[in-house]
């Protein structure tokens, strides 16, 4: 098939940017959205030109390094991948594909669709754990029985691969469901009750700090996310923190 | 012996491990503060050692090349991790872990290493849990165990099908804290470009920002590499893009001597290729072939209507099929170790039976487990006459329970529906078995560089047995190395600061920016990528699954022109000092082209089949492995000595003291 695409060009974090219009042609379905934009590269590089710029690594939905603003939405059109795994039979021949990186303030372009989620990592460095050493003689891992139910909602909270899609969905770049899922694995678990006071507010600070909007319940969040984390996260988290803070 | 000592120490098999920490020199928690080690790779063993050194008090600085430590290839590792707990009463024990680990590299492991990862396995369960990683459970709370290939007992401990994801999430946050302490600086969208030795001592690393293009030094009392493998100098791999050799190459260069770079694993479910376009090959994980059973037609013309789409798989009679893993081995069937199930799968393809297109496929159905799984949920449901339809809709419950992810992935990329359809798979390079040569204590041949994780290559011998890769990183990198390092630091506590501007790193960074230089000042015909999938084809094609010698002299000779072609030739659009991705990819594809030129030479001098390693030219007459326990009952770790045609051969000879030489069989 044939595509018209719209791509988000910027030099550098101080450049402006503009989109680029560039026209491709013989793609096929069982192409992934990635490896059609490396056959653009490819193009753009024999021609001498600067490829697109664009975020990727495991390229099997999981790493959470692939972003992409597509056509409006957070990975695409398609539910529950991500751009990774989105699969060109989902666009038809002739179609326009607008392609941007993920906007928010918190979020700044590095370079073309390539955007800085630093922010991300200082939310979890000011709580995202549990304070454990590596000793070898922690209790067996039995001895701590966990309801099977309590243990699979923490894994679903869990399955969050920080990709930013929730932020990008986001009409307050609220980073609310990123956070609350990874309060929320914690909240879930025996182990993480101790520190619950602490990490719940330490993070929520973090996140503040950082710039992220608020969040309206508006739920873009999760429909774009594509690992499926739920709302329910967010609503756990408020309450783990309205309880930390008539604690504290 | 030669000049490699492996450092194991003496005494009972059982006791040396424990023996060896008693005996080692430890630094004082006032010595640790004024100690800097660098981390560079942030995956399982990695993330893992950073954490466990930060919080002993050393300082730590990390490097990954992705924008979180987290993001590291660890997370992709589906299936699961051994531990030798025995929560399933099915009589496993240490000694059965090591044995079946042992049996499963073929030989071509060292006895201490692997007893050692088996009697510290279930220590990284207790620690994982207590980090809040949530393994499956079953409904009385107790952790559930699933079965992998090459072993009679249930081990492997599992979340869903992301097991890597958690574990990596797990160590991910133990870093966090020390970042937190500031005890842990992460440096993110940094790659290592090299190492830099001082007095023949490892103390530091050039780095390149890859953000700003900036080249950094960076100083340290010494360097771990735990920057996993190089299963990318065949392009199409279950790794990620970025995944690389640089860092481990560069050391060996520097003098860090390259052990087995021929023991590859490739990984019998993984998604078949689909065309010219494909950038990388996804994995089915092997927990997937406790329920799915594998076959092809055991007619050609059936296998000729399925590959021209006139037949449907569904519509094929069981006695029609050839479940040929369970017909050649009985005793493990569709469970038997990943070389085998490969080269199986290979021989049924090759002799024409593959089932899609490109006739490089078999499939893996689960209609039996669906109709087994939903008849047993109808019981315990109180169904007592459950008609087929409610049968299959509980099986297939309890599948998506169990695998529901994969096939959702599966799904996606294939666009059929595994519930309904057997999936199509086909062996994919997966896990690469050599790596830095290591003594006992994770040293390379280079004082004060250590390598941890698939980066080194002490523990599978010439095959990997499923879920030992997230086993092995973490037993390095929480439970090893953070030790045995210390042996080597006790000595530095008085050395201070490494400085960075001595004329060793002087040199070493004015080498980087001339490599770079080069790099960028080609004619400019050809794109970095047009090399690495030239080099992936060379390596998949005569380095693959089957090897022989006249075809691994050609790759020899083909790698050899091309690695000249592309120093004369290759394109490279940007400039160094800024973010430069094609640029990124050419340092690393330069790598490949020589490690890919050594692994060819190490493939053609171990005149044996062993593990991954199987040379056509020796087999048995049924198409089994022939190992050669006389001759080559040795670890090859070779010397760089300018370009990879020179490299010379070193041999560590295995000794087993404990368990007896055999052939490995699993019928």
């Amino acid at each position: 098939m044939k595509l018209y695409l719209k791509i988000w060009r910027q030099k550098d974090a101080s450049s402006p940017g503009k989109i680029v219009d560039y026209t491709l042609d013989g793609v096929e379905g069982d192409m992934s959205f990635l490896e059609m934009l490396d056959i653009l590269n490819e193009e753009l590089v024999s021609k001498g030109e600067e490829p697109v710029e664009f975020d990727h690594d495991c390229r099997e939905g999981i790493c959470g390094t692939c972003s992409l603003q597509i056509n409006g939405e957070p990975h695409g059109p398609d539910r529950l991948v991500t751009t990774c795994q989105l699969h060109m039979r989902k666009f038809n021949d002739g179609d326009t594909i607008v392609i941007e990186p993920f906007r928010a303030t918190a979020f700044p372009v590095i370079k073309d669709l390539i955007v800085d989620r630093s922010a991300f990592e200082r939310i979890q460095q000011a709580g995202g754990y549990i304070s454990v050493n590596t000793s070898g003689n922690t209790v067996d891992a039995n001895s701590i029985p966990i309801n099977k139910h309590d243990a699979d909602e923490a894994m679903d909270a869990a399955t969050c691969i920080g990709c930013g899609a929730c932020v990008a969905a986001c009409k307050n770049a609220s980073a609310m469901l990123f956070t609350s899922a990874k309060v929320s694995q914690f909240a879930l678990l025996p182990q993480g009750k101790v520190e619950a006071v602490e990490r719940v507010q330490n993070m929520v600070r973090q996140m503040d700090l950082e710039g992220f909007g608020n969040c309206t319940n508006t739920g873009a969040c999760e429909v774009e996310c594509p690992k499926g984390i739920s709302l329910t996260n967010i609503a756990r988290m408020n309450r783990e923190y309205l309880s930390a803070t008539l604690k504290g | 012996m030669g000049i490699l000592d492996s450092k194991i120490p003496s005494g009972p098999l059982a006791d040396k491990w424990t023996k060896h920490k008693n005996d080692i020199n430890l630094v004082n928690p006032a010595n640790k503060r004024n100690i800097d080690v660098i981390v560079v790779g942030t995956g399982l063993a990695g993330g893992a050692a950073a954490a466990t050194l930060a919080e002993l008090g050393y300082n730590v600085k990390t490097f990954c090349y992705q924008d979180s430590p987290r993001r590291a290839h660890s997370i992709a590792a589906q299936g699961g991790i051994n531990a030798a707990k025995n929560y399933q009463g099915d009589g496993d024990s240490n000694y059965r872990l090591f044995y079946d680990t042992i049996k499963g590299g073929d030989y071509r492991s060292r006895e201490a290493n692997v007893y050692r990862l088996a009697e510290v396995s279930g220590n990284i369960i207790d620690q994982c849990v207590a980090q809040g990683v949530p393994f499956a459970r079953e409904y009385g709370g107790m952790l559930d165990n699933r079965s992998f290939g090459g072993v009679l007992v249930s081990r492997t401990f599992y979340a869903k099908g992301q097991t890597g994801q958690q574990l990596l999430l797990g160590a991910y946050a133990a870093m966090n804290r020390q970042i937190n302490r500031g005890k842990i600086q992460s440096y993110t969208r940094h790659e290592m470009m090299d190492l830099v030795l001082v007095d023949g001592k490892a103390r530091g690393i050039i780095a390149r920002n890859l953000v700003t293009g900036e080249i950094e030094r960076h100083s340290g009392h010494a360097v771990v590499l735990a920057t996993g493998g190089y299963g990318n100098v065949f392009f199409l791999s279950t790794n990620a893009m970025g995944s690389n050799v640089m860092a481990a190459w560069r050391a060996h260069r520097k003098g860090a001597f390259f052990a087995n770079p021929c023991y590859t694993q490739i990984h019998p479910t993984c998604i078949p290729v689909s065309g010219e376009h494909q950038s990388k090959l996804t994995l089915m994980s092997e927990s997937l072939r406790n329920d799915g059973r594998i076959w092809v037609p055991k007619k050609m013309e059936d296998a000729v209507a399925i590959r021209e789409g006139k037949l449907k798989p569904t519509q094929l009679a069981e006695e029609d099929r050839d479940y040929y893993l369970e017909r050649r081995y009985p005793a493990f069937g569709n469970l038997v170790p990943r070389d085998v199930a490969s080269r199986a799968a290979k021989e049924r393809c090759d002799a024409g039976f593959g089932v899609n297109k490109t006739g490089e496929a078999v499939f893996l159905d689960f209609a039996s487990a669906i109709k087994r799984y939903g008849k047993e949920k109808a019981l315990t449901s109180g169904l007592k006459n459950p008609d087929e339809a409610t049968i299959i809709k509980l099986g297939e419950e309890v599948i998506e329970a169990k695998y529901g992810n994969l096939f959702q992935m599966y799904e996606k990329i294939v666009d059929e529906n595994p519930y309904k359809t057997p999936m199509m798979i086909y062996p994919a390079v997966h896990y690469t078995m050599g790596g830095l040569w290591v003594d006992y204590n994770l040293q390379t041949t280079i004082p004060g560089c250590y390598a941890a994780g698939e980066a080194n290559f002490s523990d599978h011998g010439a095959n990997r047995l499923g879920a030992s890769a997230l086993m092995q990183g973490l037993a390095d990198g929480y439970f090893v190395l953070p030790y045995t390092i210390g042996d080597y630091l006790s000595d530095d506590i008085r050395t201070g600061k490494i400085p960075t501007d001595s004329p060793e790193f002087e040199e070493a960074e004015k080498q980087v920016r001339d490599r770079m230089a080069k790099l960028t000042s080609g004619s400019g015909i050809h794109s970095v990528d047009y090399y690495h999938k030239k080099l992936g084809k060379i390596m998949w094609n005569k380095c693959g699954m089957a090897r022989n010698a006249k075809e691994l002299e050609e790759a020899i000779k083909e790698i050899s022109d091309l690695r000249k072609d592309f120093w004369e030739n290759v394109k490279v659009t940007g400039t160094i000092d800024s973010k430069n991705q094609e640029l990124e990819k050419a340092g690393r594809v330069a790598d490949f082209l020589e490690l890919g030129e050594l692994f060819a030479k190490d493939a053609l001098h171990r005149n044996e089949s062993c593990g991954g390693h199987f040379r056509e030219e020796y087999q048995t007459e049924e198409g089994e492995a022939l190992r050669d326990d006389k001759n080559f009952k040795y670890v090859a770790a070779w010397e760089y000595k300018g370009e990879p045609k020179d490299a010379e051969l070193h041999k560590e000879d295995l000794v087993y003291e404990n368990i007896e030489l055999k052939t490995r069989s699993y019928k």
